[in-house]
């Protein structure tokens, strides 16, 4: 039965081919889109080095300050709160603390200016993350407790500054006039990895900052590691405890202290969303993005849908003489759907294609330094669910109509239903 | 083959009216009609006189206005569209004049057609049934032919052996040789004739050829939609 509906859908699909192609076309570039935006989206949330565990990481780097009066005062978190609060909760399994954003710094090389980002972190850093280190080792907590001067630096840092990885551990890099023994040289992290991006990592006792400072906001971010997924809520209840603990920096002028300890989805939406950093501004995030891809892909369908319906009633005496030989309403609809599954699963391979070729060219533009988008696991099934809700969405009301077809007016050529 | 007393089909006080915002047509009226199993029926009359609109109602394609039809002594107006469906695909077989053979669909693969809506019969089986109705109607080497690449003749056999391949009790054809040839409809008269006489196999044919109709058991006249012989 299915291998007829599929002859049968290559047949149709052969005979109207300005029809197909313009179906084609409207099916694999929306999908290319979609496709190239999730796998950009998949690239910045999902499990990746040096963020593998997403599913035990939480992110602490907001810390709002709402005025009694409405607004708010947004900064990062400070040093001294997430060093000796936050480090000595119970639940987490480790707490590292590191600088909110890299700072920019200089490097020379010959006569060239190398700009570097540069982030100062502890030693928990490279616990909780799992960097891929190509040569080296990660810096320590007594190197940390010291202020040594030694760096992790990326791949492309070790090429620029020292032509190669290999050799770059053991040799020194100057970044702003300070000179750091490399110690470690880790796989590039993309800048879209908020968190944990950077070219040169240095301890982040470093800093010329005051790190006894006691105020609550400050230049610098939490990354927590629960000790299991099924944990994360436990610790985020007690960090949430945390907080409502600490006395306000001035009760006069501020009404309470917003801050969260979010997955890392969450707290990227939340940071791109505006003010609101609660638990459940990605699911809010996620249902606008939903939305709008619903939205991307309903033109498209409606075009689809009309191409179909002339397509299906063109086909008036296939459809009573299947009802006169027993096809009920249901086979019917079910027969139509499958072709139109059949063509936008033909489409979807083509935007698969189109996405796999246009997330070459961003790769090989360099166009976001680091990056390396591709079409994994995730990536294909989401197309594959996309496409499946494409071909229904778009067969759906075409295969409706069709079955209610009657049969002597289908017969007659007559495609009123 | 002798045929059977008993009625296979049975219409009763038939009326079937085609309604439009200004217009009421009546195409068949006050119809009483019984087809024994086993018989060779044919129908005739003037173009417009009501004959495939009969013809629809006995294979449950259409519903009349008013009257009812019963198969086998059962009358099916209470029957759901997957009882209908069911109906149709085990006791009726249909050979319309212009064939109405799906284009994109081999030989084979049209006359297995009826067997596709047949619950728990195999590829295996189906595709030997398609073949054994082929072979009878002596188109045995065209199966991996399309209806493009026939004759009309050719085609029409084609749309029998679809008729057959579900082995239906009833074949109701619609000038099945309107559109050929002399040559070629008494072809297709001589395999209708033969299927009725050799498998018992009860048909009704709709047919403008008094010739042909006078071959068959029993001729019924249509005129402005009412019985009239």
């Amino acid at each position: 039965m299915l291998w007829n509906y599929l002859k049968i859908a290559w047949k149709v699909l052969l005979r109207r081919k300005f029809f197909t192609a313009i179906s084609l076309f409207g099916i694999s570039f929306t999908l290319m889109i979609l496709l190239v935006v999730y796998a950009f989206f998949d690239y910045a949330v999902g499990p990746h080095r040096p963020e593998l565990r997403t599913d035990r990481l939480l992110f602490v780097n907001r810390m709002q300050m709402l005025y009694k009066g409405g607004g708010q005062n947004n900064s990062s978190v400070g040093y001294a709160f997430v060093n000796q609060q936050m480090k000595a909760l119970r639940t987490p399994e480790k707490v590292s603390v590191s600088e909110a954003n890299p700072g920019t710094a200089v490097a020379y090389v010959g006569q060239h200016t190398l700009k570097l980002d540069q982030r100062r972190t502890d030693g928990a850093f490279w616990q909780v993350l799992d960097f891929d280190f190509l040569a080296g080792r990660p810096y320590n907590l007594p190197e940390v407790r010291a202020a040594a001067h030694v760096a992790v630096i990326s791949e492309t840092t070790a090429r620029q500054y020292f032509g190669a990885v290999a050799g770059a551990v053991g040799q020194t890099i100057e970044v702003d006039a300070v000179r750091y023994r490399v110690v470690g040289v880790v796989h590039d992290v993309p800048i879209v990895r908020l968190f944990t991006y950077a070219d040169v990592w240095v301890p982040i006792t470093t800093t010329t900052d005051d790190l006894r400072s006691s105020n609550l906001q400050g230049a610098y971010q939490a990354i927590v590691l629960a000790r299991s997924a099924a944990d994360v809520p436990r610790v985020q209840a007690e960090y949430d405890q945390l907080v409502a603990r600490q006395p306000l920096p001035d009760p006069q002028r501020y009404e309470r202290l917003v801050s969260h300890a979010l997955p890392l989805m969450t707290n990227l939406t939340a940071r791109f969303g505006g003010g609101d950093v609660g638990p459940s501004s990605s699911n809010r995030f996620l249902r606008v993005l939903g939305l709008l891809a619903l939205l991307f892909m309903l033109l498209p369908a409606l075009n689809l849908v009309n191409i179909n319906v002339s397509r299906t009633l063109e086909r008036s005496g296939e459809i009573g003489v299947r009802k006169a030989f027993g096809a009920t309403a249901r086979r019917l609809t079910g027969q139509f759907l499958v072709e139109n599954i059949f063509l936008t699963l033909l489409g979807g391979v083509l935007g698969l294609g189109l996405a796999a070729g246009a997330l070459h060219l961003l790769n090989s533009s360099q166009f976001i330094p680091h990056s390396e988008f591709a079409l994994n696991g995730r990536v294909f099934g989401m197309a594959l669910g996309v496409v499946l809700f494409f071909g229904l969405l778009s067969g759906a009301y075409p295969a409706y109509k069709m079955s209610k077809l009657q049969a002597v007016k289908a017969l007659k050529g007559d495609n009123a239903a | 083959m002798q045929t059977s007393a008993a009625p296979v089909l049975q219409l009763t006080d038939i009326e079937k009216i085609y309604q439009t915002k200004t217009i009421e047509t009546v195409a068949l009226h006050r119809i009483n009609l019984t087809i024994g199993r086993g018989e060779f029926v044919s129908i005739m009359g003037p173009s417009g006189c009501g004959k495939s609109t009969l013809l629809s109602l006995m294979g449950l394609l259409d519903e009349p206005t008013h009257g009812t039809v019963a198969v086998d002594g059962r009358p099916v107006q209470s029957y759901s569209d997957k009882e209908l469906a069911g109906l149709r695909n085990l006791k009726i077989g249909f050979v319309f004049q212009s064939y109405h053979l799906i284009n994109d669909l081999a030989v084979l693969d049209n006359v297995e057609l009826p067997l596709l809506y047949r619950p728990g019969l195999g590829s295996k089986e189906r595709r030997q049934r398609a073949l054994a109705a082929l072979d009878k109607v002596g188109l045995s080497a065209r199966t991996n032919h399309f209806p493009s690449q026939l004759s009309g003749g050719q085609r029409q056999r084609v749309a029998i052996a679809r008729a057959l391949a579900g082995a239906p009790e009833i074949i109701l054809a619609d000038e099945p040789t309107g559109n050929l040839d002399s040559v070629m409809g008494e072809e297709i008269m001589d395999l209708l004739l033969g299927l009725n006489r050799e498998h018992g196999t009860t048909i009704v044919m709709v047919t403008h050829d008094e010739q042909q109709a006078l071959k068959t058991q029993r001729l019924i006249r249509l005129f402005d939609g009412s019985q009239v012989g």
